[in-house]
């Protein structure tokens, strides 16, 4: 187990810049295990960038780096993301 | 959760300190007002957004500890010594000046007495905070909902919320103390890390479908909620916030 290791709601605000939306109630559906789960839940790294794990089987699910005025993200992981609109 | 949705962008806000509450040697509550406020959830945060003269910028995220009430908004901050943020907030902010912050934020690790219960709080060190947010959104509604509190701090002198705690238990809330570096003369409570065996004997049976928040250090949680599936618990009505060694 990694001390570092946060969960999701340490990108909330990250990610709600990005999106617009709330997104730690969205679900998400892990490209590899297939397991499907509350953003808010999943594992967060953070480092020069942010990486996204699975909580169930450890896949990267996504990816951001973010500067001042841009940010870059990588969902290749994430097969579907289900939001409420 | 079905629940509306927080829409739009964030956008941070200029919010003025108004009250400086010391809690404990370490830990100090900060009250805004946020003139903006769109008012938030138990269990929400803020970023906050602090900007030095050559254009620096730091940001952190606190757990809100306060129920809603209307353009008042209250953090509890534990000042790390090396931090770059929560030293400058329970420090040298002074009452009347401003800062910047955007919230609420988040919607998995909120609680509102209509969710029902029974719910379970486990709270590590200032996890405790967004707990208290839920515990203080329950009394402000006069909501009976069946809650518990395991609390686990290093002694008695660590305890946020202490007194507050007290005065708010009975008509269904029970708090739970485990004090695990020192304890008082005479006491009785846990002194140990929380175990599966505390657990057991704390929370609710399984039966019962008792809904966990747990919030703390990234291992406090970890064993938390391992133990917790392992007692039988269903693991998505186990909800954990996490906090790092670093930020502050």
């Amino acid at each position: 187990m990694d001390e570092l290791m946060l969960d999701g709601n340490a990108v909330a605000g990250l990610l709600q810049e990005v999106f617009a939306v709330e997104i730690t109630t969205a679900v998400g559906t892990c490209a590899s295990c297939g397991a499907a789960g509350p953003v808010g839940a999943v594992h967060v790294y953070r480092g020069a960038g942010i990486v996204l794990r699975c909580p169930h089987c450890g896949n990267t699910l996504a990816k951001i780096v973010k500067s001042d005025s841009r940010a870059w993200i990588d969902l290749t992981g994430i097969r579907v993301l289900e939001v409420s609109v | 959760m079905a629940r509306t949705a927080v829409r739009g962008r964030l956008t941070w806000q200029l919010a003025e300190l108004v009250e400086v509450v010391a809690e404990t040697l370490r830990v100090t509550t900060i009250v805004f007002d946020v003139p903006s406020w769109p008012g938030h959830r138990a269990g929400q945060h803020v970023d906050v957004r602090l900007t030095a003269e050559d254009g620096y910028q730091a940001e952190r995220s606190y757990s809100i500890a306060s129920a809603p009430d209307g353009t008042r908004v209250a953090l509890t901050v534990q000042r790390l010594e090396d931090g770059e943020v929560s030293p400058y907030l329970t420090d040298e902010l002074r009452p009347g000046e401003k800062i910047e912050l955007r919230g609420p934020i988040g919607g998995y690790f909120v609680w509102e007495p209509s969710d029902g219960g029974p719910l379970m709080l486990v709270a590590g060190g200032s996890g405790v905070v967004p707990l208290m947010a839920m515990i203080r959104t329950r009394a402000a509604a006069r909501d009976d909902t069946e809650t518990r509190l395991l609390y686990s701090s290093r002694s008695e002198d660590d305890v946020i919320y202490r007194d507050e705690l007290e005065r708010l238990s009975g008509n269904g809330l029970g708090v739970v103390h485990t004090l695990t570096d020192s304890q008082p003369p005479g006491w009785t409570g846990y002194a140990r890390r929380v175990d599966p065996e505390m657990l057991a004997e704390v929370a609710p049976r399984p039966a019962e479908r008792p809904r966990f928040y747990a919030c703390g250090p990234t291992p406090f949680v970890e064993a938390v909620a391992e133990a917790l599936v392992r007692l039988g618990h269903d693991p998505p009505e186990i909800k954990t916030e996490r906090f790092g060694p670093t930020g502050g």
